[in-house]
């Protein structure tokens, strides 16, 4: 195995796009060292990205936040600013494994590693985040749902690999937020998760919401139809309702040692409403 | 193949040469000789390994050698000062905080970790700092009492 830790994410795009064999990046190593020294995996090349330039900058921009692809769990919960603004995918990031595993882990590896029971992405996706990449023969940027195709497998192209995740302004009156279910009460994979995001007009309606679930498909799934059920409401009861009903309409999960179908789609619906309503009190709704 | 790495473990400066797969955990244990550290699972799940990596805590095993290069390592080995043990180290003795002792090194790095960001922290903060900590001999209520002695001694309450 070769390590290389190239100085650009150019430099290790084209070192990855012209890789003979298999090659890995390597960001936390949370998963990827697993995987390297249980044999699952047998690297010829492995990239390092973590001496790339801003690779652990946290950025306010014009356009919201720009995440390094290096930014650490413990990083991220660190910054109070970000935390103020999106508070639901810093929990979310922070739920993954020990405060060791949140000494390295990323939200770049965590949707990399294409578990559709990841507890970032879920956030992310209810965040509207997107995904700046980095290629061998240029840079693009796309929404982060268009990451995961299923599970352990991404769109990514030959040679592409995230520099930042980046996460849009917050408006006034908005709030997000997240919650997993597992049966312990750290340390723990999700059986089944939830993250909303919601945005309130000046009268506490709600005018925009994003709504995502996990654990109940290949991929983290962004429910349209949860958001549509409460947009214009005030989150009254009967909303919530619809809101669950649009999210167990749209699982498909497994049965698995972890959960049942039947466990897992009821547990999406209540999740997502009690997401639903920490995002809205977040937001300032009442 | 093998690489260079320079670091300073314990404010030492330490080289040494490992090979492109090789963890930390293996490189401070068998080349540089600081067994402190253990490998219990070898995935991350159980903190025997744990260290700090210019601050972070962090699981040894799952660190590459090569990675280090140019980082702040500390170690159990540098947690006493000279003779004086650290308030969690006489803490765990006097609670009779460890039996076999593999899991000791680790809970000691993680816990000092947590008194630094917490310097007062409850039970319930104690347990979830160091759920990445497993002991299969005290049954964790002597360790979260040590660590709870240790604080208050710290902050010299």
């Amino acid at each position: 195995m070769r390590y290389e830790a190239p100085e650009t994410m150019k430099a290790a795009a084209q070192m990855l796009a012209k890789a003979k064999g298999a090659a890995f990046v390597l960001a936390g190593g949370t998963d990827l060292l697993v995987k390297l020294k249980s044999g699952m995996i047998e690297p010829d090349l492995v990239i390092d990205i973590k001496r790339t330039k801003g690779a652990y900058d946290i950025k306010k921009t014009a356009t919201g936040f720009a995440i390094g692809a290096a930014v650490s769990g413990a990083q991220l919960g660190e910054d109070r600013v970000l935390k103020k603004a999106w508070p639901g995918v810093v929990e979310a990031a922070n739920l993954i494994g020990s405060k060791q595993v949140q000494g390295r882990c990323t939200m770049s590896g965590n949707l990399c590693n294409g578990s559709p029971a990841a507890d970032s992405v879920p956030a992310l996706f209810a965040a509207g985040a997107k995904v700046a990449l980095a290629g061998p023969t240029g840079k693009r940027t796309i929404p982060i749902e268009q990451v995961p195709t299923g599970p352990g497998r991404t769109s990514l192209r030959k040679g592409e690999i995230i520099e930042q995740i980046l996460l849009p302004k917050r408006p006034p009156k908005s709030g997000d937020a997240y919650l997993r279910f597992i049966p312990r009460t750290e340390m723990d994979i999700a059986v089944v998760s939830a993250g909303v995001n919601i945005v309130l007009d000046a009268k506490g309606t709600v005018k925009e919401a994003r709504i995502a679930l996990g654990a109940v498909a290949p991929t983290v799934l962004l429910v349209a139809d949860a958001a549509k059920a409460i947009v214009g409401t005030k989150l009254d009861d009967a909303a919530l309702e619809k809101l669950g009903a649009a999210c167990a309409a749209a699982c498909r999960p497994i049965d698995d040692k972890r959960g049942t179908i039947e466990f897992r789609t009821k547990v999406a619906a209540v999740l997502a409403r009690r997401a639903a309503k920490i995002a809205y009190s977040r937001a300032g709704g009442q | 193949m093998s690489i260079k790495v320079s670091t300073t473990i314990n404010d030492d400066t330490v080289d040494f040469v490992c090979d492109e797969s090789e963890s930390l955990l293996d490189a401070l244990r068998n080349r540089i000789g600081l067994t402190g550290a253990k490998e219990g699972c070898g995935t991350g799940d159980c903190g025997a390994c744990s260290v700090t990596v210019d601050g972070r805590l962090v699981c040894s095993c799952l660190v590459l050698a090569a990675e280090a290069e140019g980082s702040k390592i500390e170690t159990i080995e540098g947690m006493a000062n000279g003779n004086e043990l650290h308030p969690l180290q006489r803490k765990f003795i006097e609670h009779a905080a460890l039996q076999c002792g593999i899991c000791t090194p680790g809970f000691l790095i993680a816990a000092r970790a947590l008194l630094k960001k917490n310097p007062d922290p409850s039970e319930e903060e104690i347990r979830f700092g160091l759920a990445g900590n497993l002991c299969r001999c005290t049954g964790y209520d002597k360790i979260v009492r040590a660590v709870q002695d240790a604080a208050r001694e710290m902050r010299g309450a």
